[in-house]
């Protein structure tokens, strides 16, 4: 039978595209025969703003790159800033960058599942999901004042010493966490629906994942060995135990497996930044003739220049961030301002292999392979 | 005990005292008849009224079910423990702009919410609510129950195609899809029912479930019937257009299916519909395989009670039912159409078929 084809538009209204991602869908019935991405609904120049801004003035701009997981996002571009104007890290600073990263990994990954069951129709886990997140931006505000903006990560270190009772919670926290992600793994994992559903969808080879830039879980879903915590180590990651999460298969279902492997990953690497947190106060480098910050615990980002002038050069410094390799190219002309601020987000790179996936598939198949992909729309338009 | 609830009104009427006066009264006028109109408006207003109380307690429950389930609270500040959050919901809808879109077919889309709205009150007719309490004992009864289901899909489509969306579009033909390939197993396996009862009537069906096996298994077609039960609740689950079969509205998909452009209270028509259809779908399980009203003690209680205490039975064994379907759509995804479709065909299908010859041959072997 002869059939028209049918054109929509899904978003950028729209309940599951998690954000205003636009997709123009060319549908035939119910399958998919070409599917285009729109980008830009959110677009804000982040750049742009980033050649107009000082050093320090630009990292709140990157809290709002991928506002899920925000913290990566600050060290990022705060590694390229240290990278490119030498400046060294108290090795405590260092464990609480590592330890606030790490628990914005598990946050990332909760909303990330959390969102994907909703859209597939259980909207259980996503409100489990926020009751852990929950605890966990509790621990956020403890630390730095924000839940998810949190501008904390400063050149040089950290801005603030962790508080008193922190740890204590934080100890709470992870020892809950242990329990919870074996209840969602009961929830979701046990239910034959949901392997139906993920199983051989939006499948992708290794060789496509790597050529259209894949990274994070979404490649390790693909059966790649890449995790740049591993294998271009930065900041205490090498002196830590973990493995590098695989599975072979490809599919959604991987994808999301290797995101629950990974929550009880960083698990560990929280409980081995707890036990080898060093004791002295100094969070902050005492390089650019600051005094280093001792006793009690208060604004740190007067020890710091506002206004610093890094040597002209140029950087790329990437790290593993929950959704992928997030990297900063960062230009300095010797102003105090830089020169150009390019930002390699994962989440862009991660979305534009999309039609690929989906083609011939249908439209829940295209909310389950986009729910596995973790996209964040203020990651990929910028 | 009373062929159904005029009869019973009747009686009440009668042990007051007042039924002969009043219909001397109605005699001498020469308009009994308008005597008899009255007591049937009398129940037809008892039973709406209780079916729209019972929607509005269903959509808080639900409400808290569901906010039980994932670890909240649910409506907590209109009235106790948010009781009246309903209410609320309806002063709402009804505060709400009409809109009809500009392209719509105006007619078809004004007549959708009704078309469905009517049936699914129309549905609760020949269902005994307990001893006496049935509106009309019809001698067709589940056979009309399951022809009155199957409007709400033309009516759906008819949402779905006046609307001028292609969600709604969408929605509609997926919901339609849906109905068609679920109501098949649903009318064998209860049809496997009818072989027993030998009667289409409910009352019949729910006599023949009264009574025990060895003194303490009640004799309900779920011990006979299990496969039959197990496709029926499938089924209905997915005529109720529940996750994991919610494919109708399927809302992080389709928006919200076949009502995305229905506002106001031509949209809590639709919500009304969908919530004593959930009512009306769990008690037909309950009347087929639960022993509906019936239970081993009854014969215990003195006549009078009968009405009351079987009424109250039958309302916890639906409540049971509701709660499954409430407790599975919060834990388990949604399935894709085509894997329904598939399951529906080649798998629900063909066992109702089995279930219906097994019991076929088991019958006619027992009469030799």
């Amino acid at each position: 039978m002869e059939s028209d084809e049918l054109l929509i538009n899904m978003g950028p209204v729209h309940p599951s595209t998690h954000g205003v991602l636009r997709f123009k869908l060319r549908m035939d019935g119910e399958s998919i025969r070409e599917c285009t991405p729109v980008l830009g609904h959110l677009h804000r120049g982040t750049e742009k703003i980033g050649e107009m801004k000082t050093y320090l003035q630009f990292i709140p701009y990157t809290d709002r790159l991928d506002y899920i997981s925000a913290f990566p996002n600050n060290y990022a571009f705060v590694k390229a800033v240290e990278e490119l104007a030498g400046i060294e890290v108290p090795l405590r600073a260092e464990y609480i960058r590592v330890l606030t990263m790490e628990l914005n990994r598990i946050v990332n990954h909760l909303v990330s599942i959390g969102s994907l069951l909703m859209d597939l129709g259980a909207a259980t886990m996503i409100m489990w999901g926020f009751r852990e997140r929950e605890n966990a931006l509790q621990l956020f505000e403890m630390l730095c004042g924000a839940r998810m903006t949190f501008n904390y990560i400063k050149p040089g270190g950290v801005r603030e010493d962790i508080p008193d009772g922190f740890m204590p919670k934080l100890n709470e926290f992870l020892k809950d966490m242990e329990k919870r992600i074996d209840d969602y793994e009961q929830l979701i994992n046990g239910n034959e629906i949901f392997h139906m559903r993920m199983k051989n969808i939006g499948v992708i080879s290794a060789k496509d994942a790597v050529n259209y830039g894949w990274t994070g879980p979404t490649l390790r879903g693909s059966g790649v060995d890449y995790d740049l915590r591993k294998y271009e180590p930065y900041s205490i990651y090498p002196d830590l135990d973990f493995k590098v999460c695989v599975r072979n298969e490809g599919d959604s279902f991987a994808r999301f497996i290797v995101r629950m492997d990974e929550m009880r990953e960083s698990l560990h690497i929280l409980r081995q930044v707890v036990d080898n947190m060093p004791a002295s106060k100094e969070i902050s480098s005492a390089k650019y003739g600051i005094a280093p910050m001792t006793g009690t615990p208060t604004a740190v980002s007067s020890y710091f220049p506002r206004i610093f002038t890094p040597p002209p050069g140029e950087v790329y410094s990437r790290i593993e961030a929950p959704k992928g390799e997030l990297g900063f190219y960062v230009v300095s002309d010797g102003t105090t301002k830089p020169y150009r601020v390019k930002i390699r987000s994962p989440s862009f790179c991660n979305l534009t292999a999309i039609p690929s996936l989906v083609t011939g598939l249908k439209i829940p198949d295209l909310i389950a392979a986009f729910g596995t992909i973790d996209v964040v729309l203020g990651d990929v338009d910028r | 005990m009373f062929a159904n609830t005029y009869e019973l009104i009747v009686f009440i009427l009668n042990f007051i005292g007042i039924y002969n006066p009043i219909n001397d009264f109605f005699k001498m006028l020469g308009i009994e008849y308008v005597l008899r109109i009255i007591i049937v408006l009398v129940e037809i207003a008892v039973l709406f009224v209780f079916i729209l109380l019972t929607v509005m307690f269903l959509t808080w429950m639900e409400r808290k079910v569901v906010a039980m389930v994932q670890a909240r609270y649910g409506p907590m500040v209109t009235g106790p423990r948010g009781l009246l959050q309903p209410v609320m919901d309806g002063v709402k809808l009804i505060g709400k702009e009409d809109i009809i879109p500009a392209k719509a077919d105006r007619w078809i889309f004004t007549l959708a919410p009704f078309l469905i709205f009517i049936p699914a009150l129309l549905v609760f007719i020949p269902l005994p609510f307990g001893e006496s309490l049935i509106i009309s004992d019809l001698n067709v009864g589940l056979l009309y129950i399951i022809a009155i289901s199957a409007i709400s899909p033309i009516a759906i489509l008819m949402a779905g195609w006046a609307s001028n969306n292609k969600y709604s579009l969408m929605g509609a033909v997926r919901a339609v899809a849906q109905d068609i390939s679920y109501t098949i197993p649903l009318a064998l396996s209860a049809i496997a029912v009818v072989l027993y009862t030998g009667s289409l009537s409910t009352v019949d069906i729910v006599t023949a479930q009264s009574g025990t096996w060895f003194g303490f298994i009640p004799k309900w077609f779920i011990f006979l019937q299990p496969l039959g039960f197990i496709l029926f609740l499938i089924a209905s689950i997915a005529e109720m257009g529940r996750i994991p079969f919610d494919f109708q509205e399927s809302e992080s998909e389709l928006v919200a299916g076949f009502f995305t452009e229905y506002s106001g209270m031509k949209f809590a028509m639709f919500f009304l519909a969908e919530y004593a259809h959930l009512f009306s779908v769990s008690a037909i399980v309950v009347t087929l395989f639960l022993g509906g009203w019936s239970v081993p003690f009854l014969s215990f209680i003195p006549a009078a009670l009968v009405p009351l205490v079987s009424l109250g039975v039958f309302l916890v064994k639906t409540y049971a039912i509701i709660f499954f379907a409430m407790w599975l759509r919060d834990t388990v995804p949604r399935m894709r159409i085509d894997q329904l479709l598939k399951i529906g065909w080649k798998i629900m299908i063909p066992l109702a078929l089995i279930n219906l010859l097994v019991t076929a041959f088991i019958l006619t072997a027992g009469r030799f």
